[in-house]
């Protein structure tokens, strides 16, 4: 296993976002977690990256523990790509700073190395003469490419979206996927959090409903959103089927 | 391809044209009228002759004049070493207050209990406690009058400063932070990379426009006893019993200012487009 949930709980306050979640994800599997908004997705997200602290259960990656309290945060998310609703590219630097940034500071590569490989990703993503632009030069769709390049440079184990293509306007969301989905055909280990039911259906191995903080359903996506055993996981496609949106 | 304008563009750019000119001019007159009342208004007044005499004599100006800029020259040099200084503390005291964990905590509240203090405390009070009070301790090395005065000034400053670099920390959004965490950079390097380029940056104007009130307070040197431009000025009036010489060294101080003024102004109008040219 490269992810190992057990018995994962938060809360904020009163509220219980993540109740007694397992989830386990593979090797070079991709797992899609839907749900509706509040159901614990993001979350368990930001849990795993340790971006937010666990109160109960363990998350292991690559099978050591890394809710761990001695275990070191940095080095654990060295390990793990996140890629943000909102893309989060760092505004004062260029694409090809906001790409190299980690492997340079992080990782002690050399600047003319990490430069090449960065061009090299921009040009297969087709963004080759942004490398010198700004951020909020580019659209919404070359923003979020960028962001996964950046990820993507530090060669994590993990590869996490955080519903990558809420934020883009319905035209651009055709890009992102596409490199996701080239991504799946490398291989990449991911866990995507989406409202795309399509693209789901598609790209993941597995698809997890995700209801009061819980993994309610999960299975192979023809079943669990073609043919799902429980109520509330029948009504959410419901819901969303009327929406227009599978 | 160019565009000619239609005929009701053109005399809409007319009509604009014709406002603008007609503006200038009121402008102009409105001005006119003013400065014509205030001239006659003072030069008419009963006392005028005697103020003039006492405030404006040209031959006091022109005797007194090498002693205050050769003063100024001392001002302006400590301008550049205390806004320097106090850059640089403001900067290390704001980033020492948002350290996080139970370690820091006597790092955060000295710095927290020195920005409380001496942004409350006068600038005079802490130059005469320097100036006067550290030499009365005769420990051996104490420096000059100027460098303790000097220290005053940056240490009041920095407190100031160091509020202005917290706010520009605290405007940078939680998730640029959780960007960099997340790409497995430390605390130190986030902070260093992504939030205080970003922090700066937003702050300057706001930074700048402290320097420019800086650059009049470094005047209260005089107090300790160096001959700045205002000490000159003083010695100056007491020699000739004018006080022309105060209105020199305050029309010098202006002149100083203008260039740091004008510096903020456009750096401030620049903030603003870069500010409303988003996406």
């Amino acid at each position: 296993m490269v992810l190992s949930c057990q018995n994962v709980r938060k809360v904020f306050g009163d509220h219980v976002v993540l109740d007694d979640l397992t989830l386990d994800v593979a090797e070079h599997e991709v797992v899609a977690l839907i749900g509706a908004s509040g159901s614990g997705k993001s979350t368990l997200l930001r849990c795993v990256n340790l971006l937010a602290e666990i109160d109960d259960g363990t998350i292991h990656l690559d099978g050591e523990e890394i809710t761990d309290p001695r275990a070191d945060p940095d080095l654990v998310r060295q390990k793990i790509g996140l890629v943000f609703q909102s893309y989060n590219l760092f505004p004062h630097m260029t694409v090809l700073d906001n790409i190299t940034l980690a492997p340079v500071r992080v990782h002690k590569r050399p600047a003319a190395e990490a430069r090449d490989q960065a061009v090299q990703w921009l040009e297969r993503v087709g963004l080759a003469g942004k490398a010198d632009a700004y951020p909020d030069r580019l659209s919404g769709g070359q923003q979020q490419r960028v962001a996964i390049v950046r990820a993507l440079v530090n060669s994590p184990r993990l590869l996490l979206l955080d519903e990558v293509t809420s934020a883009l306007d319905p035209e651009l969301v055709g890009e992102v996927l596409t490199m996701i989905r080239d991504l799946k055909g490398e291989g990449m280990t991911m866990v995507l959090a989406t409202h795309e039911m399509g693209f789901a259906k598609q790209v993941a191995d597995r698809v997890a409903f995700l209801e009061a903080g819980r993994v309610l359903e999960q299975g192979p996506p023809s079943q669990v959103l073609g043919d799902p055993v429980e109520a509330r996981t029948r009504q959410f496609l419901s819901r969303i089927i009327e929406a227009g949106r599978l | 391809m160019t565009h000619a304008p239609s005929a009701r563009q053109q005399e809409r750019i007319a009509f604009r044209r014709r406002q603008a000119i007609r503006s200038v001019l009121l402008a102009a007159l409105s001005t006119a009228v003013v400065g014509t009342l205030l001239a006659v208004g003072i030069t008419g007044s009963p006392g005028w002759p005697r103020v003039r005499q006492s405030f404006f004599d040209p031959d006091v100006a022109r005797k007194f004049l090498p002693d205050i800029l050769t003063g100024l020259w001392l001002n302006l040099q400590l301008l550049v070493f205390c806004a320097v200084l106090a850059l640089a503390l403001g900067l290390l005291i704001a980033v020492l207050r948002t350290m996080r964990g139970a370690v820091f905590f006597p790092v955060r509240a000295l710095a927290t209990g020195y920005t409380y203090t001496f942004r409350g405390l006068p600038l005079i009070i802490v130059i005469y406690l320097f100036a006067f009070g550290i030499p009365g301790l005769r420990l051996q090395g104490t420096p000059d009058v100027l460098v303790l005065g000097g220290a005053a000034i940056v240490i009041t400053y920095g407190a100031y400063l160091a509020e202005v670099f917290r706010a520009g920390i605290e405007s940078v959004h939680p998730s640029q932070v959780a960007a960099a965490r997340s790409l497995g950079l430390g605390y130190r390097a986030t902070m260093r990379h992504v939030v205080l380029p970003q922090a700066v940056r937003r702050v300057t104007p706001a930074l700048l426009n402290d320097v420019v009130a800086l650059q009049k307070d470094v005047g209260l040197i005089s107090l300790a006893g160096p001959i700045d431009a205002i000490r000159a000025a003083q010695i100056g009036v007491a020699q000739s019993a004018n006080f022309t010489p105060y209105i020199v060294a305050g029309v010098l101080f202006v002149l100083l200012a203008l260039p740091l003024i004008a510096v903020t102004d456009w750096v401030t109008l620049r903030a603003a487009r870069r500010q409303n040219a988003g996406t």
